[in-house]
């Protein structure tokens, strides 16, 4: 009943032998203990459970451990690189981008890819492209300011302003 | 103090290192899943486990009749109603908790789920809580004695034989029927524990996602002291939270079968629930219908406001609020306004609804009381032809007035309401904006502006009046500081996404010149942190930040006299500087905090008591009255209803304020949650009590599409009786923001003759209106 699947997690591979049925986030969390992905929902709505998977974000949730077979999967504990975090993870420490930080691995991952398409997004282009991913504390505001800091950082940009605006 | 520090508890949540219930794993540990009611109402006539007894890993199934033999199959709720653990004869709401399955894994515990059969004699179920008043109605809680019909209890406030005067003689007296339905706080992370029962030490560690873990420790004890869990046996750990806003304060029977069955097997029990339970199941807020009146002059003087409410708690009164107050702060309803007349009542109802309610991040239901006195000040002033504007000029309380005591008896303790609203009028630039709306009239096109001018009231609270089941809800703090000059202090509150590790900190940095990143801020684990009733309705800056002030305050005095002992001068001769002590007119004899604090391990003075603590238990002496000057402005497509919000200004005045970032980070968060019950939210229940909206594919969180930009400012007015001046703000925007956003929908559709819609104003809901009033 039990199949072996082999996927590079963060850039180490696994072999794991798992139910064809476990899902993906499972397989993450329960399997590997990367406990960084969360779960929020049941219906694929909230994606705090959102990874990389060959660079596309995904809501873990909604893929079977056994359609990860052979890909490369990043997790939010595999984002920093040798800990130096990426613009994205310092986007939303410096612009208060995240209250109870819940939602945060999978709003760092699903605007990972987001700025590895379009590194000069918009608002609205943000908007959309985090509208598959819920928070309920900070009002997106400051999500957004993070992600613009970030794209400006990777490309290479004067930083914006982290401070608060107020009218 | 006012420095935008940036948060101390991100690196870890940026990094997927946050510690969640969930992330929570313990040898041995057995995983609960939980079999729910198909049925709002119905009996049991049997629980066949036999099927799922089979299911290979599945060790037990757990149902009422099993909890009975122990005496647990019931509980008290936070408001002294009773509520089922599992039942063992009638279910009373869809999703209700039938049985628990016990399993080796999560997918085992499922399977079992799947594979209990439970036969039900369907019954018909009280939705309508209109109905459950009238006579006939089937007596929902028989198991009460001496209930004979579906009341809970009846409140009053304020004086009816005046207001009832004030009405009859009045030029324009207005009125309107409204309901605030039931929503869900729906925080990211769900409800769960891990319920860790040691049999050889007969010691309970129950780590769960609480917002108010000492208070919970008191309940279990309660619940289950009679099996010898007292309450020096217990542990409650509430690890990092994601998201509460008041749907983590009560028990829910969950965690209550969770520690039964860790207790009967003695090994730890993991239950989490899915997100689908937790918008079925747990603890709803709102649902209050009000009948709002106002009376007044024709010239647009408020005179008195007359508000009657039926609340609907469904099948228990699971309140979260203080004790003495089943309607919360709702007698906060008479609002910013300077009258002198006003009387409240309210009939609280069982239907066959899941059991509530909860804040929904708003301090005891002042948002209803707000919504309320907001939507009928602006249907006065459309009564009267009076800008709404200039009618809230005209009727507010002024700044000269304060302290201020409202008709229903509360003492407002600040507020400069004139400049917040002139502020927030100034910046959207108000004038122009009723310009545009008048050209746009001309040709037929709908644009509204609505304002919300609240007044909130946090930071329960004073001991005299508020308790839970008894317990005062003061808060408190305890400050260790290391002989290195490096501190840890402890909380009875708990940050859910707040920020504590970063305020708190800076409070003490204030008092005691100990740099902010110096001082570790730990909260949530019983063993270690003082007694406290938790966060919740914006308690915690008010309260415990309070008491950090307070302990603050009793090391420096500490230190002073340390200091004086160290530069043999009297404790008269030395001023304080953040940071140190120094001898008047010679400011190069000092000490310092670290310097001090050293001696007090090294060389204190013979006499004194060594070491650098000090805790405090801080009773406020008044609740705080945050208040708000909230301008939303709406552009309505009049063919589909289509609702834009194109500007929303928010001036709020939390009295002096910590951490200007953080504060504006909770007012946006406080703003999204604000739109959401104005315009998508509602749990709906059909004629036979089936939840048509119970996931998240059909609550309507907003995202980052339906939440607009907020444009926020503030303006301070401290608080005068709180150690810091603040005030607390988390709730300030929730609260506020409905009535502005429904202000500015009603005002688009006034040519119409529309006077009221109830929220969430939905397209479908404006376009029905418009077409009914022949607009379209």
């Amino acid at each position: 009943m039990l199949k072996q699947i082999t996927v590079t997690v963060n850039g180490e591979q696994h072999t794991l032998e798992v139910e064809p049925r476990l899902l993906l986030v499972h397989m993450i969390r329960e399997l590997l203990n990367l406990t960084g992905t969360h779960i929020g929902c049941d219906t694929s709505s909230c994606g705090a459970c959102t990874i990389l998977l060959d660079g596309k974000s995904v809501k873990s949730c909604t893929v079977l451990a056994v359609q990860a077979n052979g890909k490369s999967i990043t997790t939010i504990e595999g984002v920093a690189k040798d800990g130096q975090l990426s613009p994205l993870q310092e986007g939303f420490k410096e612009n208060h981008g995240l209250h109870c930080g819940f939602c945060t691995p999978g709003m760092i991952l699903r605007a990972t890819e987001l700025l590895a398409n379009n590194p000069n997004p918009t608002e609205e282009e943000i908007r959309w492209g985090i509208a598959g991913n819920l928070c309920r504390c900070t009002g997106y505001n400051n999500i957004v300011k993070a992600i613009q800091y970030a794209g400006a950082k990777i490309r290479g940009e004067e930083l914006p302003s982290t401070e608060p605006e107020f009218v | 103090m006012g420095h935008s520090l940036k948060r101390k508890e991100d690196i870890r949540f940026i990094q997927g290192k946050g510690h969640y219930v969930d992330d929570i794993k313990l040898p041995g540990m057995l995983y609960m899943d939980i079999v729910r009611s198909p049925y709002a109402y119905a009996k049991i006539k049997n629980i066949n486990i036999e099927a799922a007894m089979k299911v290979p890993g599945v060790i037990a199934v757990v149902t009422g009749r099993d909890l009975e033999k122990y005496n647990l199959h019931w509980m008290p709720t936070l408001m002294s109603d009773t509520q089922m653990v599992l039942p063992t004869d009638t279910v009373m709401y869809q999703a209700q908790e039938v049985a628990a399955v016990i399993a080796t894994s999560k997918y085992a515990a499922r399977d079992g789920r799947e594979a209990v059969k439970v036969e039900y004699e369907p019954m018909k179920p009280v939705i309508d809580p209109y109905k459950s008043l009238e006579p006939g109605a089937p007596v929902l809680r028989p198991d009460k004695p001496g209930k004979t019909d579906n009341h809970i209890w009846h409140w009053e406030a304020g004086d009816k034989a005046k207001t009832e005067e004030v009405f009859s003689k009045a030029d324009i007296v207005v009125k309107e029927q409204m309901h605030i339905p039931r929503i869900h706080v729906a925080s990211i992370e769900t409800c769960g524990c891990v319920a860790d029962y040691d049999k050889i030490n007969n010691h309970l560690t129950m780590y769960m996602t609480t917002q108010a873990p000492h208070a919970i420790r008191t309940v279990i004890a309660l619940v289950a002291g009679h099996v010898g869990l007292t309450e020096e046996k217990i542990r409650v750990i509430s690890p990092d939270i994601g998201g509460g806003f008041g749907g983590k304060v009560p028990v829910y029977p969950g965690y209550v079968i969770a520690i039964a069955v860790s207790f009967l097997v003695g090994k730890p029990v993991k239950w989490i629930e899915d997100r689908s339970e937790n918008l079925q199941a747990d603890s709803f807020a709102r649902d209050y219908h009000i009948t709002a009146e106002m009376a007044g002059t024709k010239d647009g003087k408020i005179l008195a406001t007359r508000f009657k409410i039926l609340a609907d708690h469904g099948y228990t009164d699971a309140s979260a609020n203080p004790s003495k107050f089943p309607t919360g702060m709702f007698s906060i309803a008479t609002g910013s306004y300077d009258y002198g007349t006003a009387f409240m009542e309210a009939d609280a109802v069982y239907t066959n609804k899941p059991p509530g309610g909860v804040a929904y991040r708003c301090s005891f239901r002042v948002t209803e009381a707000v919504h309320a006195i907001e939507r009928m000040t602006d249907r006065f002033a459309m009564e009267v032809g009076k800008d709404p504007a200039q009618l809230r000029l005209d009727n507010f309380i002024k700044k000269e007035d304060f302290p201020w005591k409202s008709p229903t008896g509360w003492i407002y303790d600040s507020g400069d309401y004139h400049k917040g609203l002139l502020k927030a009028m100034d910046a959207v630039n108000y004038h122009q904006l009723r310009a545009e709306q008048a050209e746009k009239r001309k040709k037929g096109e709908l644009m509204g502006i609505g304002i919300s001018t609240f007044t909130e009231i946090v930071g329960a609270g004073p001991s005299k009046d508020f308790d839970i089941l008894g317990i005062k809800m003061f808060d408190s703090a305890e400050i260790r500081v290391h002989p290195t000059g490096k501190a840890i202090a402890r909380f009875g509150t708990k940050s859910q996404g707040q920020g504590h590790e970063t305020t708190y900190a800076q409070i003490i940095a204030e008092e005691l010149g100990i740099p902010a990143e110096n001082i570790a801020v730990e909260e949530g684990d019983t063993d270690t942190a003082p007694y406290g009733l938790g966060t919740y309705a914006s308690r915690s800056t008010p309260t415990a930040g309070a008491a950090a002030a307070m302990a603050a305050r009793k090391l420096r005095d500490k230190a002073r006299k340390i200091a004086a002992y160290l530069l043999e001068v009297s404790e008269d001769d030395l001023e304080w500087e953040p940071g140190k002590f120094f001898v008047k007119g010679a400011p190069e004899k000092s000490k310092t905090i670290q310097e001090i604090v050293f001696a007090s391990y090294t060389n204190h003075p013979q006499g004194m008591e060594a070491g650098f603590e000090a805790t405090h238990y801080y009773d406020p002496p008044n609740l705080t009255f945050p208040s708000g000057a909230y301008i939303c402005v709406v552009d309505v497509d009049k063919e589909t209803g289509a609702i834009k919000v194109r500007r929303f200004v928010a001036i709020d005045d939390c009295g002096n304020i910590i951490n200007p970032m953080i504060v504006q980070g909770q007012v946006h968060g406080g703003l999204t949650q604000g739109i959401a019950p104005a315009m998508y939210e509602e749990l709906i229940y059909d004629e036979a009590g089936n939840i048509l909206n119970g996931t998240f594919m059909d609550y309507l969180v907003p995202t980052a599409v339906e939440s607009p930009k907020w444009e926020t400012g503030h303006t301070v007015t401290p608080s005068p009786h709180h150690p810091i001046g603040a005030k607390g703000v988390g709730e300030s925007p929730t609260v506020g923001a409905p009535p502005a956003i429904a202000n500015a929908i009603v005002d688009a559709l006034s040519p119409y003759g529309i006077t009221h819609l109830d929220i969430p104003i939905t397209p479908f809901k404006v376009w029905k209106a418009l077409k009914e009033k022949g607009a379209i």
